[in-house]
């Protein structure tokens, strides 16, 4: 599988899910730095990183989504390629458009630290036909502003078209409709805010994170 | 010119830290404290001849999230 990580100034998951992506798949990604114009060719993903990108200036995700790097990930999330975006990740994805809504401030206002029990919503993603459908899983969480935020119709959308990916079993953030990841209109944009790069071997606690790459990998395959 | 751009939370949309801010009037004492909501001041200094689409998209693309906040822009002289 070619992978690609973007890397941008405050990233700190960029390690994390190279470690991940190399372990499952046998093969290193491609670091790629925020200020490159485009991307290695035939990737089969491109994952944004979770961290804290320009200290969270303005809004989570804000300054990283205007780099020039994330032209080349919307040029190749339109091509069809996979993009992943975990945490930081998601809130650049939604700040750049590649997926809808927004996330706010947790409504506990505390940052939350610590293992968040999921489900998978929907096995019928590239991103989750590893799981079960409805399976019970966990993985951790680590952020103050994953609280996710759309109207209504965008909800409704989301629900009816079956691209809620992961939901909390518990409270977590506030989200609406306990929603922790959403994949994109097309399917191949997945954002979450729990860490499925952090549960990959037994030593992390468990490997429920290890199977979204397990199966994306089959996909590739 | 000097601007003054203003960004706020939508109406509806749930405002965590205001409501927290609400809340620590009330401890201090304050009565009738009825709903805060937290926003954003930008202060901008642009070239007199910058115009109003130009200050727009900068609200649009990058200060303002508008799915969830809207902006408002004051001129000062």
């Amino acid at each position: 599988m070619k992978s690609a990580v973007i890397v941008f100034p405050g990233s700190n998951c960029d390690r994390d899910i190279a470690v991940a992506l190399r372990e499952v798949s046998g093969s290193a990604p491609a670091m790629v730095w925020h200020r490159e114009t485009e991307l290695p060719a035939d990737l089969d993903l491109v994952a944004v990183p979770g961290g804290f990108s320009y200290g969270d200036y303005l809004r989570c995700g804000a300054i990283a989504a205007r780099s020039p790097v994330v032209a080349a990930v919307h040029a190749a999330a339109a091509r069809g390629v996979p993009v992943i975006g975990i945490c930081n990740g998601f809130q650049i994805l939604t700040e750049t458009g590649l997926l809808p809504g927004a996330l706010m401030r947790n409504t506990g206002l505390d940052f939350v630290c610590r293992d968040a029990a999921l489900t998978v919503a929907n096995t019928d993603t590239r991103f989750t036909r590893g799981y079960a459908a409805d399976e019970a899983i966990t993985i951790p969480v680590a952020h103050h502003d994953g609280n996710y935020v759309a109207d209504a119709d965008t909800l409704d959308r989301l629900e009816g078209e079956g691209r809620v990916a992961f939901r909390y079993a518990e409270p977590v953030n506030g989200s609406a409709r306990d929603i922790a990841g959403i994949v994109s209109e097309g399917g191949n944009v997945l954002g979450m805010m729990p860490h499925p790069e952090r549960r990959i071997e037994a030593a992390h606690g468990g490997t429920d994170g290890r199977r979204l790459f397990e199966g994306l990998l089959a996909a590739v395959a | 010119m000097k601007l003054r751009i203003i960004v706020t939370l939508k109406p509806g949309v749930l405002d965590p830290q205001g409501k927290a801010i609400e809340h620590a009037l009330g401890s201090l004492g304050f009565a009738g404290i009825e709903s805060v909501r937290a926003g954003k001041l930008f202060e901008l200094d642009v070239a007199d001849d910058t115009s109003d689409e130009a200050i727009d998209a900068m609200c649009r693309q990058l200060l303002a999230n508008t799915v969830i906040e809207k902006y408002r822009v004051e001129k000062a002289a």
